[in-house]
């Protein structure tokens, strides 16, 4: 069979001063109809770029150094724009990650889909319309007939990112280019979307290039896998073979860091530490009032790692920002130590914040962008009162326990990648020798190996310091990992809460167990 | 040196820059180049300029050399310039501070407050500010201060109120640290580029509110400066045409040193802003 895309031997060149000289290097691909190809890597891979190539969308600077794109035969590789506007949407269609960003937020979006067709000069204004409203039938969006006069804010994330994909599909395009689109959206909403997606194909037989960091995703949906590591093709093949029997080393490496859920015999623990009883927390914006938590009750028990999983919205990390304080609950009382924690103020709720510490979500946006790592681990242990020869002795110990050199202390956050920050955000959270840790989304943002090891580090510390831990986390796998009981929460409630191997294994909730079937790649052992 | 290297890349910049330099060499060598008080009188009225090498740009209604007034016009443009820029900075920059990391009701006061200074003209609060305590290089410099931090207030709560949403920011309050140490050493450094740009800009709106004012007759009566020459020699400005030229030039291009300069530094220290633009 002829192959719809071809890249043949593509290298794509980086501006001057950036960190390697090819975004991508004789890298070669063919998507045939019909067919899905993944491909995979880890950030900075240069898996987008080749995507992008193929569009004509290169950022400035970005130029492709040699090789050929071959679209139906046709050299696409040096067409000028007015010729790559012609065949994006036509030939080829594209989504992207971000569903909110993509959408022009003042229009209505069945005027967006039409919108396509006036691009390309195609049909009179009421056959557009109608074209619109039958993709937006198509695509599964409910209610189309009132949904094609709604903005975009007001739909769903997964609504929105269905739209995006009508608007790729209105000129039936050979090809369909997705840029890890269902990477921003919930579990469910994912599954959703990648079943979409599939049933679309085969209806129209196209080619479709998916590109993920996801390897859950690839299983889910992919025939043909690449795997780019710094933008080199390390290995291509049809997706049963390299995902189970892969040849080249980086693949097994990815693949082995893949969270594999694991149970544990640990003995229940039944000394809580901290007691959550009836809180109730309601946001407003408006007139709309969003009750984020609605009477949750929850016991930590000492030495235990619980897990609190959800979708978003569902009020998981509310329940974990009230527990640091970050947050006044409206009502309900957070216990510890036999005292009502949160309605501590002053010098009282100072001397109480050292006992329950937080590691953030993004490594990028918790270090403080103008202070040495020295001065971040610093200035907590001296807020509380040691010395300053004492806070450095210990932050230096304490870089060495979460595996970096004690000659980062005079270094500034952005001479470390996420993975090793995230490892500068525990040590910082370990400073203060809390009895509790809250991690919010903690390995989210990590590349799935940094991920792994990220992990690991968590495992070994609450071993060795004997730390009680809450992991907030969207990802099952990771929270199947690391945890010895699960709550599940849904719209500010506790669904179900239960030992991890029990909520897996026996889900007593319809909800738990929809969220376990959406989880993509998810392997119990 | 990364940071020189984006200034430079602004052609403006370095331009401004080198104005700017020249402008401040000339103010700082007044008293070497022109011994002479300025307001003595050296030569006949009306001397034209390019006539007498001695008074190269002339000179004024009443026998003053032109070129003296302008060295030394400049030390009383740049110093009111600077220093009434430091004191809206003092008064914006606290303000600004408080009113977005508080937020609530600290926010509201201090907003109305600044919101009274905004409602009122600024130039005719200065003009009422000098005339009540006697125009001096003080007064003046404190009612340009007075008029012109409203804008930084502004800016700085923006900054301030996006700043304290960040990660690291509610990490040092979960460390326990104090309100004051987070604002100055967690959430200040990290607003400082825009509050530089804001301040070049505001030096070169100081030194042309400090002109105007003097134009009107209320500059210092003791100090000659750039806009009491075009306000003195505007009666005669058919006759001496360079009595205002001059001293308009050098207002023109200090202001446009100042603003090519401000420009650039956002550049450079806002790298992502401009990318995005060009």
């Amino acid at each position: 069979m002829e192959p719809t895309l071809k890249i043949e031997h593509l290298t794509i060149d980086l501006p001057e001063g950036a960190d390697r000289p090819h975004a991508i290097r004789d890298v070669s691909l063919a998507l045939y109809p019909g067919r899905t190809l993944c491909i995979v890597g880890e950030s900075g891979s240069g898996k987008s770029m080749s995507a992008n190539a193929v569009m004509g969308l290169l950022p400035k600077g970005v130029t492709v150094g040699s090789g050929h794109i071959l679209f139906e035969g046709r050299d696409i590789t040096h067409l000028t724009e007015e010729q790559f506007q012609d065949l994006r949407g036509a030939g080829i269609g594209m989504i992207f990650q971000e569903p909110m960003t993509a959408l022009n937020p003042l229009m209505k979006i069945g005027a967006q889909i039409a919108e396509v067709f006036e691009a390309h000069g195609r049909l009179t204004p009421p056959e557009r319309a109608a074209r619109a409203l039958d993709l937006l039938r198509e695509v599964g969006i409910p209610d189309p007939e009132r949904a094609q006069f709604a903005y975009p804010f007001q739909l769903s994330g997964g609504q929105r990112q269905r739209v995006v994909i009508a608007m790729a599909l209105a000129l039936e395009p050979k090809v369909l280019i997705a840029d890890e689109p269902t990477t921003a959206l919930d579990v469910t909403t994912q599954a959703q979307i990648l079943r979409l997606i599939k049933d679309l194909q085969v209806k129209h037989g196209m080619a479709v290039m998916f590109v993920t960091h996801d390897f859950g995703v690839v299983s889910e949906i992919a025939d043909d896998v690449a795997v780019i590591e710094l933008g080199e093709l390390v290995e291509q093949g049809p997706a049963s073979k390299v995902l189970v029997n892969p040849d080249h080393p980086y693949t097994r490496r990815l693949l082995d860091a893949i969270p594999k859920v694991e149970f544990h015999e640990t003995p229940a623990k039944e000394v809580p530490l901290l007691r959550v009883r009836d809180l109730v927390k309601e946001f407003r914006t408006g007139d709309r009032v969003v009750r984020a938590s609605d009477h949750v009750s929850i016991d930590l028990m000492r030495g235990e790692t619980l897990g609190i999983v959800g979708e978003s919205g569902s009020g998981k990390s509310t329940l974990g920002r009230a527990i640091v304080q970050l947050i006044k609950p409206d009502s309900g009382t957070i216990e510890m130590d036999g005292q009502d924690i949160s309605r501590l103020r002053g010098a009282a709720l100072k001397a109480h914040r050292k006992k329950i510490q937080m590691i953030f979500q993004d490594p990028y946006a918790s270090l403080n962008p103008r202070a040495r790592i020295g001065r971040i681990l610093t200035e907590g242990p001296m807020a509380h009162g040691k010395s300053r020869a004492e806070a450095y002795a210990r932050a230096r110990e304490l870089l060495v326990l979460v595996g970096l050199k004690d000659s980062a202390m005079d270094r500034f956050p952005h001479e470390f990648s996420g993975g090793q920050r995230q490892r500068i955000g525990i040590a910082r959270a370990l400073a203060l020798d809390p009895e509790i840790i809250v991690a919010d989304e903690a390995v989210s943002a990590l590349d799935v190996s940094v991920q792994a090891q990220v992990l690991d580090l968590l495992e070994d510390l609450k071993t060795r310091l004997g730390l009680t831990m809450i992991f907030v986390t969207h990802d099952l796998r990771v929270a199947g990992k690391i945890c010895d009981r699960i709550a599940v929460m849904q719209h500010g409630k506790i669904v179900e809460i239960g030992a991890a191997e029990q909520v897996f294994r026996h889900p007593r909730e319809e909800y738990t167990r929809n969220l376990l079937d959406a989880a993509p790649g998810l392997e119990l052992q | 040196m990364d940071f020189w290297r984006r200034f430079a890349s602004n052609r403006g910049g370095v331009i401004g820059l080198v104005l700017l330099v020249i402008i401040v060499a000339v103010a700082a060598t007044a008293p070497l180049l022109f011994p002479n008080n300025p307001w003595k009188m050296v030569s006949r009225p009306f001397l034209p300029p390019f006539e007498n090498m001695k008074f190269i740009l002339g000179t004024d209604t009443v026998g003053r050399d032109v070129a003296a007034g302008l060295a030394h016009g400049a030390r009383v443009s740049l110093l009111v310039g600077l220093v009434s820029t430091v004191a809206a900075l003092l008064i914006g920059i606290p303000m600004g501070a408080l009113a977005g990391y508080f937020g609530g009701r600290v926010d509201d006061a201090l907003m109305r407050i600044t919101e009274f200074f905004q409602t009122v003209p600024s130039f005719a609060l200065a003009i009422v500010i000098v005339a009540i305590f006697q125009p001096s290089v003080v007064s003046i410099t404190l009612a340009i201060g007075i008029v012109s931090w409203p804008p930084v207030a502004r800016l700085v709560r923006g900054e301030v109120m996006s700043l304290r949403k960040r990660e690291y920011v509610e990490a040092a309050i979960l460390q326990g640290l104090s309100a004051p140490s987070i604002i100055l050493r967690q959430v200040l450094p990290n607003a400082i580029s825009p509050i530089i740009v804001m301040a070049s800009l505001m030096v070169a709106s100081a030194i042309l509110l400090e002109s105007s004012l003097s134009f009107l007759g209320l500059g210092d009566p003791n100090l000659m400066s750039w806009g009491y020459m075009i306000g003195a020699a505007r009666t005669v400005i058919r006759q001496a045409w360079w009595l205002s030229f001059f001293p308009g030039v050098a207002i023109v291009l200090t202001v446009l040193a100042l603003n090519l300069i401000g420009e650039s530094l956002n550049d450079a220290l806002n790298p992502r802003l401009s990318r995005r633009r060009s």
